[in-house]
């Protein structure tokens, strides 16, 4: 019996596990209004192709730093708050205002910026959880606001105090949400259908009454002021520049709807087409709470991108899928189960809780390839293109890695690698995602998939591995230091096993670099040029070098190898977070305020653990065992 | 004895380790310093540098002492090749740290060398224009132009204050009063000026010089300008200002723009007065002068026939760069068009044009300015040694991590 439990148990966890992430690839049911193929409809926004899905959840992240929106935040998870998708909100934020500027949207943490807009306090009483607020409570002070952003964009953003910065914040929060509101119809407006059916007549009539007044003739000033009132809501509607909603239409690329209302009476432009009229539709259909009309409409729009625009769908259907399925999220929290397991079996050395690790982590990592794959599919690209996607990456090589060392070492301790990194990884890229679209469009320098697949893939192989001989020595200092559990002979084979790391390190972070400066060579005509991300790389390279050297030279033994690994640790933030926060060269993209922080501790921690392996071995638990 | 003790300093391992740990300070203190110094400042102060004394780190001055980038890059460069003789041995376990190690040396002889011998230089030209020539980015050169002959002198030679330079095919010698490596301009407004004009004659008049620190990134230029005094042997010619302010179109444009809220008409004739040419007449003979970019020469030359810039739909984000330029060659008879962009260069008479800027596009035809490009041109002799010394590490690295992957897994078969 005992027997069978160990042999299916590994298997059988893994098999939980995985009907776990297949039962959230569904998406939910639409009860009325079909806000999950709105969600397929495909726009462009960002200079790309996306599906309104994306555009949903990238805005919700931004806004309010989750992919969900829950209407009723004072509320207790128990007592059931009103959760709504992504895409809901945004159908709303877009064509029925006068329900979604009510939403507590706006996530606000600095108390300077909650009581310079006299927003309330935390009183489930009153409806206020303290921390989400809607633009209506938001706009009653906007102009208090205003002034301080004034002040606030005179300052560089590296000079500007936490409220400053909350200030500078919320401006985007707040324009990001204007645009949207004035993505489909001038934000607020009553009957929409009506309405442009209104100035589709008064086109012909609008037309002739601005060119008798510019031409000094009298002229219907009624229709003047009508015709003119709607030029400038347009007006204002595509200065915002809110996302191309529109398809492409004749020789017109896919357009902003103010562009579109704004061309329709021009000379020469493009008349108001069925897809404005289904927009129009869908909106009236939403603010009236008519779901067969919003439906039938919605289905009418899909049929005027067929056949023209069917790979645009196709491809944005796709994109749905894979928002979907969330795949590294769900990689995430396997990653830590299986970590959780490995570490344990260190303790009562189980063989069936290290096996059912290795079977977690490979389906983490199959779940973790996956979508690793699916995003380059959808890109057309290599595997890394911005900060988000090297911080997937480099998850992925180190878990890779630690699948490797565990098929050699079978002790527990690849595992630990592989989850305990991918998991670190995977939230760091989780909060990048907030910065906004993670698939977002390559300048023209980084347009070039030879130089993406070669340099920046065997850089963030250097990261990767850097990082995975710095976890490594971690395992040997906490394991040799708070436990008994590190033998001489654990020891031995972290040690070694660091070393083969390191080797691998020097060559990819080597080769990376170098490849780094040929591309440079082939752009801008020089090889080096002591661009702060250049330095960071060339860092990794030096200390690599330098560890095998002391090694070599036998200028360091077992635990000098393991402290300086531990620094590459450090090496290593600092060439990936820690030079982007200079401000300074080609590469400064990405500054992230909270991420200093995160980098500060994270460096502050990996000194206080090479503080602990210079002890003396009497200290250390794990030697004190060994002595006697 | 002692040789042996020299070559075992040289060859030893603890010499490598040293300078890769001196190294490792100087990048990471010459990467914090460019917040303060700026990446050019911090080049010429770490690491262009035999010996780095002092630092500026997050606005305050640190006192230190390092070793500099030349000094670290020599000392490597023959801790390697010494310990290449010294210890080589030609065994299939070596074979792949030889190779790396002497993948390194070509990288470093070829980092040293380019930095000695390559040039940097531009060339812009607006739709439809001919170059026969390039303009570096960062010297200068004064030059007198009689009767159409010129006469060229480089700005480094015009750099000690209170030296006094003759050259034969001028009547007059040339005394620097001062010579500012970045400078500033202000307009003399006629009801407001302060104090008296910093040189007696020409564009001084109306305008003021000041000099300021140099530049912190890369996307700023330094203009330089210079005060000297045009001498004759029967007597001084008085004190003239000659600067790039003058020379370079882009700047008297961005002076045209400052004055804007003066108004157009008074914004041109400031930006009119500044280019007016300046002129001595000595024994019935006139020089015009003025300072501008010094210039290379080339043999052919280069039209410009389109330049686009391109951004992806709704939004501001470059996607593409583009020149499309004829080489006229009359000594080979080529007369062919090719493109350069991004990424793609071209390589062509011991020259490399890469695509550097671009004023081109919407955003352009809205402001009413015909398109414009600028090549970056570089002339680099060791340009191909990276590529081959990154070929050598590489091999190198990986046949020897083979080796021991190799050895560890048939070692593990064998148990």
């Amino acid at each position: 019996m005992k027997k069978h439990f160990q042999r299916w148990l590994p298997p059988f966890l893994m098999f939980v596990m995985a009907l776990w992430f297949f039962g959230n690839l569904s998406a939910p049911k639409d009860k009325d209004f079909k806000f999950s193929e709105f969600g397929e409809l495909p726009i462009t926004s960002n200079g790309r192709i996306v599906p309104l899905d994306s555009l949903a959840r990238n805005s919700l992240l931004a806004i309010r730093e989750k992919q969900t929106l829950n209407t009723e935040p004072w509320k207790a998870w128990n007592e059931n708050p009103k959760i709504i998708p992504a895409t809901e909100w945004l159908a709303n934020v877009m064509m029925n205002q006068a329900v979604a500027d009510d939403w507590p949207v706006f996530r606000v943490d600095n108390p300077d910026l909650i009581s310079l807009l006299k927003l309330p306090e935390k009183d489930a009483a009153k409806h206020a959880d303290g921390k989400h607020y809607s633009w209506n409570q938001i706009s009653a002070n906007i102009d208090t606001f205003e002034k301080e952003n004034e002040r606030v964009q005179k300052i560089e953003s590296a000079n500007r105090t936490a409220y400053e910065n909350a200030i500078a914040k919320m401006h985007e929060r707040l324009t990001l949400y204007a645009q949207l509101k004035n993505a489909v119809e001038p934000a607020n407006t009553t009957d929409w259908p009506a309405q442009l059916a209104l100035y589709e007549r008064l086109i012909p009539a609008g037309v002739a009454t601005v060119q008798a007044q510019q031409a000094g003739l009298s002229y219907n000033k009624t229709n003047f002021d009508i015709f003119i009132a709607y030029i400038n809501a347009f007006q204002f509607m595509a200065n915002l520049q809110p996302p191309l909603i529109l398809p492409p239409n004749g020789a017109r690329e896919w357009r902003r709807m103010g562009d579109a209302l704004l061309d329709a009476p021009r000379p020469g432009g493009v008349a108001i087409d069925n897809s404005v009229r289904d927009w129009a539709q869908m909106a009236g259909a939403l603010t009236a709470n008519q779901p067969e009309k919003f439906n039938a409409a919605l289905l009418d729009l899909r049929s005027q991108l067929v056949p023209a625009q069917s790979q645009a769908m196709a491809k944005a259907r796709a994109e749905v899928f894979f928002n979907q399925m969330q795949p590294f999220y769900n990689a995430m929290v396997i990653y830590i189960l299986a970590g959780l397991l490995a570490v344990f079996s260190w303790f009562n050395l189980s063989e069936t809780l290290r096996r059912s690790a290795v079977w977690l982590i490979w389906l983490a990592f199959v779940i973790h390839t996956i979508g690793l794959v699916y995003r380059m599919v959808l890109e057309g690209r290599p595997p890394v293109t911005n900060l988000y996607s090297s911080a997937i990456f480099i998850g992925w090589g180190a878990c890779l890695l630690g699948i490797i060392l565990e098929r050699f070492h079978k002790n527990g301790i690849g595992l630990v690698v592989a989850s305990g990194i991918g998991f670190i990884t995977l939230i760091i890229a989780h909060h990048l995602a907030l910065e906004g679209d993670t698939m977002e469009m390559m300048r023209a320098v980084l347009d070039t998939n030879f130089w993406l697949a070669t340099h920046v893939v065997a850089v963030t192989v250097g990261y990767a591995s850097t990082f995975v001989a710095g976890f490594l020595a971690l395992i040997y200092i906490v394991r040799g230091f708070f436990t008994k559990t590190l033998d001489a002979a654990t020891g031995k084979s972290l040690a070694r096993m660091i070393y083969g790391i390191v080797c691998f390190a020097t060559l990819f972070s080597f080769v990376g670099t170098v490849l780094g400066g040929i591309w440079a060579d082939q752009s801008w005509g020089r090889f080096w040029g002591w661009d702060p991300k250049e330095n960071g790389a060339l860092i990794i390279v030096l200390w690599n070098a330098l560890i095998l050297h002391l090694r070599w030279g036998g200028l360091i033994r077992e635990r000098g190898l393991v402290n300086c690994a531990i620094f590459g640790n450090v090496v290593t933030a600092w060439s990936w977070f820690g030079v982007n926060m200079l401000g300074i060269g080609l590469h400064s993209y990405g500054f992230t305020e909270a991420a200093f922080k995160w980098l500060v501790l994270f460096v502050v921690s990996q000194l206080v653990l090479i503080g602990l392996g210079l002890l003396p071995a009497k200290w250390w638990q794990s030697f004190k065992v060994r002595a006697v | 004895m002692l040789i042996k003790k020299i070559v075992n300093f040289f060859t030893s391992l603890k010499l490598t380790v040293t300078l890769l740990a001196f190294s490792i300070v100087l990048v990471f203190v010459g990467t914090l310093a460019q917040a303060d110094e700026g990446l050019y400042g911090a080049q010429a102060h770490y690491f262009k540098q035999w010996i780095v004394v002092g630092a500026h780190l997050f606005g305050h001055k640190v006192p230190l002492l390092l070793p500099g980038g030349y000094l670290l890059g020599v000392l490597l460069l023959v801790n390697l090749i010494s310990a290449h003789i010294y210890r080589f041995e030609f065994t299939r376990k070596k074979l792949g740290i030889q190779l790396a190690h002497a993948g390194v040396i070509v990288l470093l002889v070829g980092q040293l060398s380019t930095d000695m011998l390559a040039r940097e230089m531009q060339m812009h030209f607006t739709e439809g224009e001919t170059r026969s020539y390039s303009e570096s980015a960062t010297d200068y050169e004064m030059i007198f132009v009689s009767n159409g002959e010129v006469t060229a002198i480089p700005n480094k030679l015009l750099k000690r204050e209170g030296g006094e330079i003759k050259i034969d095919s001028l009547p007059f010698s040339i005394l620097v009063v001062s010579n500012w490596h970045n400078s500033d301009m202000n307009f003399r407004a006629p009801m407001m000026q302060n104090g008296p004009p910093i040189a007696s004659n020409g564009i001084a008049l109306n305008f003021d010089f000041r000099k300021i620190d140099d530049v912190k990134t890369t996307d700023e230029k330094n203009v330089p300008t210079a005060v000297l005094e045009f001498r004759t042997p029967t007597g001084s010619l008085g004190t003239w200002v000659a600067s790039d302010w003058t020379g370079d179109p882009a700047l008297v444009e961005a002076v045209r723009n400052g004055y804007a809220q003066m108004g157009p008409g008074m914004a041109q004739k400031i930006a009119a007065t500044l280019v007016t040419p300046q002129t001595l007449v000595v024994d019935g003979k006139s020089y015009t002068f003025t300072m501008r970019p010094a210039r290379v020469r080339h043999p052919f030359t280069l039209t410009l026939l389109k330049a686009t810039h391109t951004t992806y739909p709704g939004t501001d984000i470059p996607k593409d760069f583009r020149s499309r330029v004829r080489i006229d060659n009359p000594t080979t008879g080529e007369k062919r068009e090719v493109e350069i962009s991004m990424n793609h260069p071209l390589r062509y008479g011991g020259y490399t044009y890469y695509q550097y800027q671009m004023d081109a596009g919407q955003a352009a035809q809205m402001a009413g300015r015909a398109p414009t490009s600028v090549l970056s041109v570089v002339r680099n002799p060791g340009w191909l040694t990276p590529y081959v010394g990154c070929a050598m590490v590489g091999a190198g690295l990986l046949i020897q991590f083979l080796y021991h992957l190799a050895g560890f897994v048939s070692k593990r078969k064998t148990i």
